[in-house]
């Protein structure tokens, strides 16, 4: 770690005359199994570092980074960043973090579990093949396991600004994961399982396993169901997906560029009173949790729609400085070969009082949606068009009834924000930082034959 | 980039602890980018990344390891680290020796290092001129321009040692409109495996005004139809859509998983007849267009569907070998970090033999798709999506109305025998592919088509 700094240090203090220099150095050791058929089918051993350097100069801006931290090599990214800077347009709301802006206590957080490295590579082997076995076992209609997986990741990063702001950033993650099969030729079904943590030591195979057979398994003989305009309930990794993509219309980019549906609504009715979204990284239980942005300024909880009101957006130096509103501690980076943007790292709804059961009960007839397909091509944060690929199961009076496929379900973003009328109780940290819960939303056009 | 000798060393050393197979993948990767977005150019992005990645095979387990640290005790270390997965090895040392195989790379006639920076910000702002002119609905406009240049090497210890050196160059504009109904968006983003050249063939002006026109268009657009619906795909708009629908189906990984629905169909008719489905990694000079792959296998055109007849699943080298045939050039890899796997390159539709207009002028009621966005499928099932980002009804035989941007779904397998017109013309799109955490650039192509019914993920009655 305290390589990083250094190296983060003697980049950032190469600045001269009026020019600032930031410098993003990282460092990410990773593992990533797959098995099939109870062999391993591949063991990737990775370890990566480089760094990114930001030069600004008379509000000129220019980028460059290596993926590497030789000295020589790192010196010649300073120059390319430099030269890049003299064909930037000028904007005086450019430049680095201030000491002022970086000011507020930061939260103190113990992200990083010493067994995340310190496992034998045949132990996290192990645990893959174990998930597969356990998925295979889970459930007589399971037929084969497509792909069962282990990945972990160690990240150690440090930002040196100099304008006289660092700060460090030490985590790891892991997780395991099963793809089962259900059914044959034509007829399969696919579900997906998982369990992730922090520390080798939280993840449970079992549950990764019972998903995944669970969710094939329910899917057995789905066929597409008729044209109808339905109520749709979401599972929470769907929740989690659409949740992010309302994150994405909120972040400051979007909204000082015109890119987003949420420009100029602040103040405005943009939801159903039951939904308030807030991002606060500094919650241990999201796995997306940091103590500081990656521009070195503390994170803190932010309200971005209370009661169904928009109340804020979030907001990095520059779109900070550009609204007028200053920084959120919202800046994310993409590894150290990308500059920082905007992002949310611990999305969630505030949940409801109804746990799922009463939820689904209160849904009577309706599309439970179980995945989603083409989220990426399907949603527009700009425009707010929604139209995604789903399967799932019928409702009935509130009860599980027949699988469906092949179906879409659309809307518009700010109509089912509107139409949102239920928030589950069931509340679930999910990788990526996110949470999910069961949401009922109404009024959704669900095509199928 | 690395010596000879320390690269049988290397292999050799892969392979102290048993496995089949041991290769070295080097690779030295430049990069720059240039940004025009909110009225200014933004930002210009340098990079610069190499190593090498070192695996090992033994039976049907890989190991897999790499380093930035291109001295011999660099890639030593690799070489142990990847053999993690083949430990029970005899120990003995094997002797590697390498022959070195000509290839003729692409020589870019204007290296992109070589073009000053101040040309290629020229073009952003000309993109930005371009697209505002198109109405003054049009209120922000992001224009990028983006250049890599990658020199690879692969040797391996069936005595393999080859290089190639490749240069792609791409454009992009993105455009939102603002009217009465909202925001909309328009993109294009063409590329090419050329150098700065690539503006011989295209204007960035011209793809300015193809985003910004989208933007515009879509602005005027109604809900789109639900349901299920006759679906004529403009050229160049569907190519995804067989990449999706059949394309990673026949990736003899997933097949070889038990994950495809074209397993053991080989010699099948799968398709309507008339329909022939190609990858083709020699195609021009396009998007996924290489002189090898990945693993060093040269590139070809490669017949997957012959008028409607499963021909043959796409191979990388690990699959091929599990098969005793040879790779059908198809293993790639996004960078020198990431294991090989199979992939498509340009991934074509041939021409048929219809006129394309008469394709629409037979339409009575339907939805005719001009541009999209990407797509996912299922290779499992077969169930596919994708995204349409320009489309218009057709109203008696006649391309009428604009409707909002929707997601179509379908089956693979189904919408292949629902493919009932192939029109005389053809076009490419550029692309990039996403494959558990990869992404590989491709193109995709067809010429004007007619799928009898497609589901149409709008909210308006159909």
């Amino acid at each position: 770690m305290s390589d990083l700094l250094a190296i983060a240090r003697r980049v950032a203090g190469a600045a001269h005359g009026g020019e600032e220099i930031e410098a993003y150095v990282s460092r990410t050791r990773e593992t990533d199994v797959k098995v099939h058929d109870a062999d391993v089918e591949s063991l990737v051993v990775s370890e990566r570092a480089g760094v990114g350097v930001r030069v600004v100069d008379g509000g000129r801006q220019g980028f460059a980074w290596a993926g590497s931290l030789d000295e020589a090599v790192i010196d010649d990214a300073v120059v390319a960043a430099r030269d890049n800077a003299e064909f930037a347009t000028p904007d005086e709301c450019l430049g680095l973090v201030t000491v002022d802006e970086a000011s507020g206590p930061a939260v103190a957080l113990d992200l990083w579990r010493d067994d995340v490295t310190a496992t034998d590579a045949g132990e996290k082997v192990a645990l893959a093949l174990a998930a597969e076995a356990a998925t295979l076992a889970a459930d007589p209609g399971v037929r084969a396991v497509e792909s069962a997986s282990y990945a972990d990741s160690a990240l150690e990063a440090a930002v040196v600004a100099s304008t006289g702001v660092e700060a460090v950033a030490h985590r790891t993650s892991c997780s395991v994961a099963s793809f089962a099969l259900a059914g044959e030729g034509v007829d399969t079904r696919t579900g997906y399982g998982f369990s992730a943590g922090r520390a080798f030591a939280d993840l449970d195979v079992a549950i990764a396993a019972r998903d995944a057979a669970t969710r094939a398994v329910r899917l057995l003989g789905a066929q597409q169901p008729h044209s109808s305009r339905l109520p749709v309930v979401l599972d929470p990794l769907v929740t989690r997906s659409l949740v992010a993509i309302i994150g994405v219309a909120l972040g400051g980019e979007a909204i000082v560029k015109g890119r987003s549906l949420f420009v100029g609504r602040t103040g405005e009715d943009v939801a159903a009173r039951n939904v308030t979204l807030t991002d606060d990284p500094t919650n241990p239980e999201s796995l997306g949790a940091s103590t500081h942005d990656s521009e070195g300024v503390p994170t803190r909880g932010v309200d971005l729609i209370v009661d169904g009101v928009l109340r804020a957006f979030l907001h990095n130096v520059y779109t900070g400085r550009r609204a007028g509103s200053g920084t959120t501690g919202s800046a994310v980076r993409g590894g150290y070969a990308a500059t920082p943007g905007v992002g949310a790292r611990a999305l969630s709804l505030a949940p409801g009082p109804k746990p799922q059961a009463e939820l689904l009960a209160a849904a009577g007839d309706a599309l439970y949606v179980q995945s989603v397909s083409g989220l990426h091509s399907g949603t527009n944060p700009v425009s707010g068009d929604f139209s995604v690929g789903a399967e799932g199961l019928m409702l009935r009076d509130g009860a599980f009834a027949e699988p469906v496929r092949e179906v879409t379900i659309a809307s518009t973003l700010p109509r089912m924000l509107h139409d949102v009328v239920e928030v589950g109780a069931d509340l679930t940290w999910l990788p990526g930082g996110g949470s999910g819960m069961t949401l009922l939303v109404d009024g959704m056009t669900v095509s199928g034959a | 980039m690395i010596e000879h000798d320390v690269l049988e060393q290397t292999i050799a050393r892969a392979l102290r602890a048993g496995g089949d197979f041991a290769e070295v993948f080097g690779e030295d990767r430049t990069t720059a980018s240039a940004r025009f977005d909110d009225g200014r150019v933004e930002e210009l992005v340098s990079g610069r990344a190499r190593g090498v990645g070192v695996r090992v095979v033994r039976g049907d387990t890989t190991g897999y390891a790499h380093t930035a640290d291109l001295s011999a005790a660099g890639l030593g270390e690799a070489a142990d680290a990847a053999a993690v997965a083949a430990r029970d090895g005899d120990g003995q040392a094997r002797v590697v020796s390498l022959t070195r195989e000509p290839t003729t790379p692409y020589v870019p006639t204007m290296p992109p290092g070589a073009v000053p920076k101040a040309r290629k910000v020229d073009l952003l702002h000309a993109a930005d001129d371009a697209a505002r002119a198109q109405g003054d609905s049009i209120s922000q406009v992001s224009a990028s321009y983006a250049d890599a240049r990658r020199r690879i090497l692969v040797a391996s210890s069936d005595g393999l040692l080859v290089e190639d050196d490749q240069t792609r160059t791409r454009f992009a504009v993105q455009c939102v409109a603002v009217g009465d109904t909202g925001r909309q968006t328009g993109s294009e983003g063409p590329g090419r495996t050329l150098g700065f050249e690539l503006f011989d063939e295209i204007d960035a002006a011209d793809v300015a005004r193809i985003a910004a026109d989208r933007a515009l268009t879509m602005l005027r657009a109604r809900p789109a139809p639900s349901g299920k619906l006759p679906v004529v795909l403009r050229k160049g708009a569907g190519g995804v859509l067989f990449h999706e629908a059949c394309g990673h189906g026949l990736e003899a990984d997933l097949v070889g998983r038990d994950a495809s629905v074209f397993k053991g169909r080989v010699g099948e008719r799968v398709a309507a007849r008339g329909l022939t489905l190609v990858d083709d990694g020699t195609y021009r000079r396009e998007w996924g267009t290489s002189v090898i792959d990945d693993e060093g296998a040269p590139t070809r055109r490669n017949v997957l569907i012959d008028d409607g007849v499963l021909t043959d699943y796409m191979w990388d080298l690990t699959r091929a070998r599990k098969e005793g045939r040879a790779s059908s050039g198809n293993g790639r890899r996004e960078t020198y970090r990431s294991l090989p796997m199979v992939r498509m390159t340009n991934t074509y539709l041939l021409e048929g033999d219809e006129d394309p207009d008469g394709i629409i002028a037979r339409t009575d009621h339907g939805l005719y798709c001009a541009a999209l966005g990407g797509g996912q499928v299922n290779t499992a099932t077969g169930d596919f999506v994708f995204g349409v980002t320009e489309a218009y009804l057709i109203e008696n035989g006649r391309i009428t109305e604009p409707v909002r941007a929707a997601q179509l779904i379908g089956n693979g397998p189904e919408v292949l025998r629902l493919v009932d017109a192939i029109g005389t013309d053809f076009e490419t799109w550029t692309g990039t592919c996403g494959k558990d955490g990869q992404g590989v650039p491709v193109s995709s192509g067809q010429p004007t088509l007619r799928v009898g019914e497609l589901t149409i993920g709008g909210t308006a009655g159909s």
